[in-house]
């Protein structure tokens, strides 16, 4: 039973004020031998300074390629509990919004094939199941989509797509986040789930510049919303933050990295034609300002992590986009990009990795954007230009 | 008689309108403003009415009791609804102000910090270390749990200069990302791939690995008639990516692996650009179970931040401000030759300046 564990190292980890995994794992020891092995291998690696699992192992459930990471403990004999340990990776809802009637359904369906361990949530954003055997993958997978769940990706595939709260809860959202997030993925269904691309593919969908879902740093597509218009201006609640002595000279205007607002006791001017909506001015005070009117999304390409070439942050592709159902626009160049990076892209090759070894005037030209300077932080400096239009001379003797 | 169901596929996930709160439904798309009613509680306001929200902790590695026991809450106290948010904060969204302060007392008897909005320290995102990976270098729950004990009153208050990001990521894979957080821990190994010769020629597909070398280190070669691959170890940097395609190349080494701390990135658009993190410590050892070198550095980076640093900046921003040179001498961090970048980009981050402060 769970005080028969023997974890000294573990058990200094139920200390302190922090939520402890270790207590937490410990409360369904007693019903799963999956926790009882995993913390005795965990207090090994711990003993050792090392993991203890072995190198992936290709498992999954009928007609998938993706939703399933297997794992088999390097040590089966001494944690025989934890011999297989195979995540499903269970798609989220957009923007992680659930009923504890639809959660305690998967944590029934958990406990009877799985661990009883989750993570709530796995960094791409799916619902993680942590921890089964190769035999319950299937009954998992079919008691899961009788209740109306699917899985998500994994391997070279599309990913996951995740999104912010957007409009569900929040003013600022530009768009329709979790429209536009359900949309991706039923739309890509066969991507999600039958890996045939390069390497991964990563959505992740925020509502504006703050990018609550880090989407410029973790996504093969960053779609951010913006606005192009000026930024609403409630001179009432302006007087509000003004009478409660909020200092709007020393934390809005001096802040504003663009230096286009003017403001005083009395009035707040925005030059908005200067505004680069970084969203400064209308997080300090969001009663009093708001994006403007005319709302939709910047596309970024290429974040990722520093495998293989080295990290990226998202570049942009396509300043502002109306983003309304069909989505039309954007279907037509998400499958633009795949069709290019699939037929010019390397093995294990990211788009962003892709668009910096052809070049990003190849790579436009290859999806059929015309180059604009929203693009670039500047043009060129240096001069080892490709000209492509030049004159030939005329052969003598010849009429023009 | 069992009766056959029928099997389905491709039905992706159930649509989250039947999981928003009425209030959600209500106001969707017309929110007016928000407000912070205290560190951890949020109001959101529509025409429809106001929407509170509690935001606390939880350990991410979560037991389907603990899950159970947020959704006893949500049917206690809001309805039944919750979410969760992209730093693995649990969310009880809450028509009845009156709930709140009772909702809060309950997690409080549970141990769970209630917590992480605005200038905090939020939840750490982080990756799955020793309790799920083949590749790390260290763990991520406990590295997570000991820096977070620490940290608790930064979650709990809103008392920094501006929010701080903690992310944790066990490898260079960095499932977690953490190369645009405020700070950053990361492992790291610091020795060359272990080459099994008996299993690498069935289990390794030779031209994949040596390709999957940034610095072309990997060659082809031949043992006892066998094909298999050598390693040129002066040019490993021992990033991992030939032990993902071939896992005949192990780099797991208990005597070498640890952690790395960096600082000052920053994924929002908010007056500067997204930045990526740096380096400001390449090497602190593992220490299970409480990593008290790698938890100290940590607290010493952001409370010298927190001193320091004006209402609104973030850390790479405060940095930026004052300097490298100066985020050295007062966070007392030793700069060294691997501060200096010598891989693809090196050059863009030599200084050409002469705007020297002495």
């Amino acid at each position: 039973m769970a005080d028969d564990l023997k974890i000294p190292l573990l058990e200094e980890l139920e200390k302190g004020p922090w939520p402890s995994f270790v207590s937490d794992i410990k409360s369904v020891a007693d019903k799963s031998e999956m926790a009882r092995d995993l913390l005795r291998q965990l207090e090994k690696s711990y003993e050792d300074k090392r993991g203890y699992w072995k190198h992936g192992g290709l498992v999954g459930v009928l007609g998938y390629g993706g939703g399933v990471i297997g794992r088999y403990s390097a040590l089966p004999e001494e944690f025989p509990g934890v011999s297989h340990f195979h995540t499903m990776r269970v798609n989220q809802p957009s923007g992680w919004v659930y009923t504890s009637k639809a959660l305690n359904e998967i944590m029934d369906l958990w406990d009877e094939h799985g661990s009883g361990l989750t993570n709530m949530h796995g960094s791409t954003g799916d619902l993680v199941l942590l921890g089964t055997r190769t035999e319950e993958l299937e009954p998992m997978f079919q008691a899961l989509t009788q209740k109306g769940w699917d899985l998500g990706g994994s391997g070279s595939d599309m990913r996951t797509p995740s999104c912010c709260i957007g409009p569900a809860r929040c003013e600022w959202a530009c768009y329709d986040t979790l429209d536009l997030c359900y949309n991706l993925t039923q739309e890509y269904q066969d991507e999600l789930h039958r890996p045939m691309f390069n390497y991964k593919f990563k959505f992740k969908l925020a509502g504006c510049p703050n990018d609550c879902v880090a989407s410029q740093a973790r996504s093969d597509m960053a779609i951010v919303g913006v606005w192009k218009d000026e930024i609403q201006i409630d001179k009432d609640a302006y007087a509000e933050y003004i009478k409660d002595g909020f200092n709007v000279k020393e934390y809005v205007v001096d802040m504003c990295p663009t230096g286009c607002i003017t403001a005083d006791e009395n009035d707040i001017e925005i030059d908005d034609s200067n505004c680069v909506k970084c969203m400064h001015c209308i997080a300090r005070m969001p009663k009093a300002l708001a994006p403007g009117k005319e709302r939709g999304a910047a596309l970024c390409l290429g974040a990722k992590a520093p495998i293989v070439e080295g990290a990226l942050i998202a570049q942009v592709i396509v300043p502002f986009m109306k983003l309304e159902p069909p989505y039309e626009e954007l279907h037509d160049l998400i499958e633009r990009i795949w069709e290019f990076w699939d037929e010019h892209g390397k093995a294990r090759e990211r788009i962003g990795e892709f668009i910096e070894r052809v070049s990003l005037a190849t790579f436009l030209e290859g999806i059929g954007l015309e180059p604009l300077p929203q693009m670039v932080k500047q043009p060129r400096d240096n001069p080892y230009v490709f000209y492509e239009e030049y004159y030939a001379e005329e052969d003598e003797g010849e009429d023009a | 008689m069992a009766t056959e169901v029928e099997r389905k596929t491709d039905i992706g996930p159930p649509h989250y309108e039947q999981f928003l709160h009425p209030l959600m439904k209500a106001n969707y798309g017309n929110w007016k403003y928000h407000e912070t009613l205290k560190p951890g509680v949020l109001a959101h306001t529509g025409e429809a009415g106001t929407l509170y929200t509690v935001r606390c902790a939880s350990p991410r590695l979560a037991s389907t009791n603990f899950i159970r026991q947020m959704t006893a809450l949500a049917d206690k106290y809001s309805d039944g609804y919750l979410r969760f948010t992209s730093r693995n904060n649990i969310e009880f969204l809450l028509a009845d102000k009156e709930n709140i302060d009772p909702l809060i007392d309950e997690l409080n008897q549970m141990n769970i910090p209630v917590g992480g909005t605005n200038n905090a320290v939020s939840n750490v995102v982080h990756t799955q270390g020793w309790v799920h990976c083949h590749s790390s270098a260290t763990d991520a729950s406990g590295l997570v749990k000991a820096v977070m004990d620490e940290l608790t009153d930064y979650f709990t208050s809103e008392k920094l200069p501006a929010r701080v990001r903690v992310a944790v990521a066990c490898c260079l894979n960095m499932c977690g990302a953490v190369h645009a957080s405020d700070v950053a821990i990361l492992g790291v190994h610091r020795t060359p791939p272990r080459i099994d010769n008996e299993t690498l020629p069935n289990l390794c597909e030779i031209p994949t690995t040596v390709a999957s070398c940034p610095n072309n280190a990997i060659k082809p070669t031949s043992i006892e008639g066998k094909t298999t691959v050598t390693v040129d170890e002066d040019k490993c940097m021992y990033c991992g990516n030939c032990y993902t395609v071939c896992p005949a190349m192990p780099l797991a080494d208990p005597l070498n692996d640890g952690v790395s701390i960096w600082v000052g990135g920053k994924i929002s658009n908010a007056r500067s650009e997204p930045k990526f993190t740096k380096l400001a410590i390449p090497y602190l050892p593992n220490n299970p179970p409480r990593w008290p070198e790698a938890v100290s550095a940590v607290k010493n980076i952001i409370e010298v931040y927190a001193e320091n640093a004006k209402p609104f900046e973030r850390m790479g921003e405060w940095i930026e401000r004052i300097g490298w040179p100066k985020f050295f001498d007062l966070t007392g961090i030793e700069f060294s030759k691997y501060h200096l970048d010598d891989f693809r980009y090196a050059g863009t981050t030599y200084r050409r300046s002469l705007h020297n402060r002495y």
